[in-house]
């Protein structure tokens, strides 16, 4: 490479040279339920923003009309960055887990290494799409409980996994988004489920 | 060609940005990480000059999408032909197999240990 005669925008920390292996994690849930406050306290940059085109046919929703064929839908989804080591790099993405953005899931978080599923206990609800669908999709994932300081009902995780018909199997954190060690613990829950899951089928291979 | 942002919502200016094309290289993962060749060239569409001056540094497609406030699917299109030309090489991602695979618990154990030293 020649010497560098424009700079990289100041706001934006280049990794390092060595960087070979991205890595993607999700973070699912209702709207205004912290994805993109928990991917800010744990990324290394400010949460980015893009979008991505799709073409209804191309996403095979309806693909027998030929007037979706011209209909394009935009949808936007917020990332953080965090630099595991010299190598590996994690990307977090903030998807919205309603219905009608499922769509997209496939096409732009597949080979993910599993998902945050966060809930709010004021609005439970909107977690049983989500977690219908990564059931569906048999992608690893964990249950973190947003508390807020007006979080005063205090619904025992037990309680939660009840109320969500979730497995047991299935790893629960309590957590508030907005603390970057209670953000850490999550993914650190995620991944160490991931991880025995692994040892698991590695042992029965 | 103008340097200003597409308007993301607006076909018409992506249709100019990819000079028609509606086709992305689909084998660039968000994460893939994409590292500059070479430098720009007087010329260059400017789009191509922003992609080799950012990726000076290996930078992920997402990351690339975001700076060009491109949609990733435009985005792909302009790396493919960054490729075709030898401008830029792709690191693409280990782990991103089919949806319900796991990676192995080495590569793991080392997103692990990374996340704990955070």
């Amino acid at each position: 490479m020649g010497s560098a005669t424009s700079e990289l925008p100041s706001h934006r920390t280049p990794l390092n040279d060595t960087a070979e292996t991205g890595l993607k994690i999700v973070v699912v849930g209702g709207f205004g339920v912290g994805k993109t406050t928990l991917v800010r306290s744990v990324s290394e940059i400010r949460p980015l923003n893009t979008e991505e085109v799709m073409t209804q046919a191309g996403v095979g929703v309806d693909e027998t009309s030929a007037v979706a064929a011209k209909t394009t839908t935009t949808v936007a989804f917020d990332f953080g960055r965090i630099s595991l080591n010299d190598r590996m790099v994690l990307y977090l993405f903030g998807a919205p887990g309603q219905e009608r953005f499922w769509f997209l899931w496939d096409r732009l978080f597949s080979g993910t290494l599993g998902a945050v599923v966060l809930v709010d206990t004021r609005r439970m609800d909107d977690s049983w799409y989500a977690i219908d669908r990564l059931e569906h999709h048999r992608t690893p994932f964990v249950v973190a409980v947003n508390r807020f300081d007006e979080d005063t009902d205090r619904y025992s995780l037990d309680e939660i996994r009840q109320a969500l018909a979730l497995p047991a199997h299935v790893p629960m954190v309590d957590c508030d988004a907005r603390v970057r060690h209670s953000g850490k613990d999550v993914l650190i829950t995620l991944v160490n489920h991931l991880h025995d899951m692994a040892i698991a089928e590695e042992t029965t291979l | 060609m103008m340097r200003k942002p597409v308007d993301t919502g607006d076909p018409d200016r992506l249709y100019t940005v990819t000079g028609g094309r509606s086709r992305a290289d689909e084998s660039f993962d968000l994460v893939t990480l994409i590292v500059s060749e070479s430098g720009p060239v007087p010329g260059m569409q400017s789009e191509h000059a922003r992609i080799l001056e950012l990726c000076r540094h290996p930078t992920a497609v997402v990351e690339i999408a975001a700076e060009l406030m491109l949609p990733v699917m435009v985005v792909r299109i302009l790396l493919g032909d960054l490729q075709d030309t030898g401008r830029i090489t792709a690191r693409h991602p280990r782990a991103a197999r089919s949806v319900a695979s796991l990676p192995d618990s080495a590569l793991l154990q080392e997103v692990l240990h990374g996340l704990r030293n955070l």
